[in-house]
């Protein structure tokens, strides 16, 4: 173990900067220290949206092959459902550290770890979408002379996506959440304002970087929705 | 992370692995030599912490919603509640949460304790609702003919087929308890993440020691409310041998649940 592992506990913050000098040195919710300090959130709210974006990126092309190979060979949903939901269950600051003596410290640990988070919520999600397409038009699609390729990617596939992209959206929250706790793998982002002991109980802060993080999830959530309906306006068409 | 081969990277790995193991039984001396650290002595004190808090939460949790959503998916009522309980917990991350409380209403073993209270309620809740309503309604009115009271359906037709779904719940909240309470510490409560953020005292052995620790809790944690769920299952409800591909648990609408 190198003395270089040790986390940087402050991450080199300082709170006494700008703002109501008494108010800050209370914990206090102090209106213009947030103004004043606002533009140190920038970095770690684009290293966030970074992490989000490639480990989902990562992890739903992983677990889209998956799904569709599983939808091939129905003896694979059982173990691959039952692995990707053990490392689901393993906490994701555990995980963090327990990729560290492999993939050493940063980006490298805290992707892995958030794409295999992904894994569960997209797989279970490809496997039911593909599964409830109604047989009636599997039969259909064969009756018309279609392969089994064209089958699955011009008739299941485009039938599944309302659900694959339910999976989407979810894994998109879920990942926003736990990377809040990347920077246990040295990998910064806003949960590195919050992981710290002077910073937590500092209620300006608290508030811009926990809003920051709660917002980040609910705009990415719309925008995975606005794709989602982009995709299927057949939908639309139904609802409307 | 030596440079060179993978060779070499997997051998510094395994001892990182090991030292982190050995951490759990054997105290060591402090990174700044100070104090003595680790073994099971002090190990075992945090994992105790760490399942006292996590345990009385979820409790706590369980307490409250269980009676609540039972009662309104009984009545068939407050679905919005239900739902949008499920949705803006995984929304708020759990971090965000812990945050808020510690800054907004201070540190503390009771603090913490609400705050994974907070965490826990609401897939017991949904679950609980959720899997109340799916018990055949045919069964409800036949219950209701052979005159039993609202409460005695509640108890012996509706809690019962909804059991499994409901241990789902508690089995994730469990989880979700578990792990986050690894940032105990911050909120002034020591538990497994002691290690974890204190790295410079603990060093990066303990961190993976403790780490491997929570690791293991969480997953017989999970094992453990797996087995609970499939022996609460009822006789009837348990898939035929032979027929596979019937669900153990298929609402009348044939949707397919979305939430992990």
């Amino acid at each position: 173990m190198s003395a270089a592992l040790v986390i940087a506990q402050s991450g080199g913050f300082v709170r006494e900067r700008g703002g109501d000098a008494s108010c800050v040195a209370n914990d206090g919710f102090c209106p213009t220290w947030i103004a004043d300090n606002l533009d140190r959130y920038w970095t770690p709210l684009l290293e966030h949206l970074y992490l989000v974006v490639v480990s989902v990126g990562i992890g739903f092309a992983i677990a889209f092959s998956l799904g569709l190979l599983a939808h091939r060979q129905r003896w694979l949903i059982a173990p691959l459902t039952g692995v990707t939901s053990a490392l689901y269950t393993i906490p994701s600051i555990a995980m963090f550290f327990l990729l560290q003596p492999l993939l050493g410290r940063g980006n490298a640990p805290a992707i892995v770890g958030l794409a295999i988070y992904t894994q569960v919520i997209i797989f279970r999600n490809v496997i039911t979408g593909l599964a409830n397409v109604p047989g009636e038009m599997v039969d259909a699609a064969s009756g018309m002379g279609m392969t089994k390729n064209q089958r699955l990617f011009r008739v299941e596939v485009p039938l599944a996506v309302p659900e694959i992209l339910a999976g989407l959206r979810i894994a998109v929250a879920t990942t926003v959440g736990l990377a809040a706790f990347a920077a246990f793998a040295g990998a910064g982002g806003l949960g590195q304002k919050l992981i710290v002991a002077s910073l937590i109980t500092f209620k300006s802060n608290v508030v811009v970087a926990g809003g920051m993080v709660t917002l980040l999830a609910a705009a990415l959530d719309l925008a995975v929705l606005g794709f989602q309906r982009l995709l299927t306006p057949w939908r639309r068409a139904v609802a409307a | 992370m030596a440079q060179g081969g993978g060779g070499v990277i997997l051998a510094s790995a395994l001892t990182d692995f090991t030292d982190g193991v050995r951490f759990i039984f054997q105290a060591r001396e402090s990174s700044a030599g100070t104090v003595q650290v680790g073994g099971l002595n002090e190990v075992g004190h945090m994992a105790g912490n760490h399942l006292l808090v996590s345990s009385l939460a979820v409790a706590i949790a369980i307490a409250v919603a269980l009676p609540i959503a039972l009662v309104l998916g009984h009545k068939g009522r407050g679905e919005f509640i239900a739902v949008s309980t499920s949705n803006i917990g995984r929304a708020v991350p759990s971090l965000a949460i812990i945050a808020f409380f510690v800054a907004f209403l201070g540190t503390g073993f009771t603090n913490l304790c609400f705050a994974l209270i907070l965490l826990a309620v609401p897939p017991i809740l949904t679950n609980t609702y959720v899997a109340v309503r799916q018990v055949d309604r045919d069964l409800v009115d036949a219950a209701r003919g052979q005159g039993l009271s609202e409460g005695q359906i509640i108890r012996t037709i509706e809690l019962p087929l909804a059991l499994p779904t409901i241990f789902g719940g508690i089995r994730l909240s469990s989880v979700n308890v578990l792990a986050t309470a690894i940032i105990g510490p911050l909120a002034g409560y020591e538990t497994l993440g002691t290690p974890i953020l204190s790295l410079n005292v603990y060093g990066f052995t303990g961190a993976i020691g403790a780490a491997i620790v929570v690791a293991l809790m969480t997953l017989v944690a999970d094992a453990g409310f797996a087995g609970v769920q499939r022996l609460s299952t009822p006789k009837g409800l348990k898939v035929v041998k032979g027929d596979r591909r019937r669900m153990r648990f298929r609402p009348p609408s044939q949707r397919s649940a979305q939430s992990p």
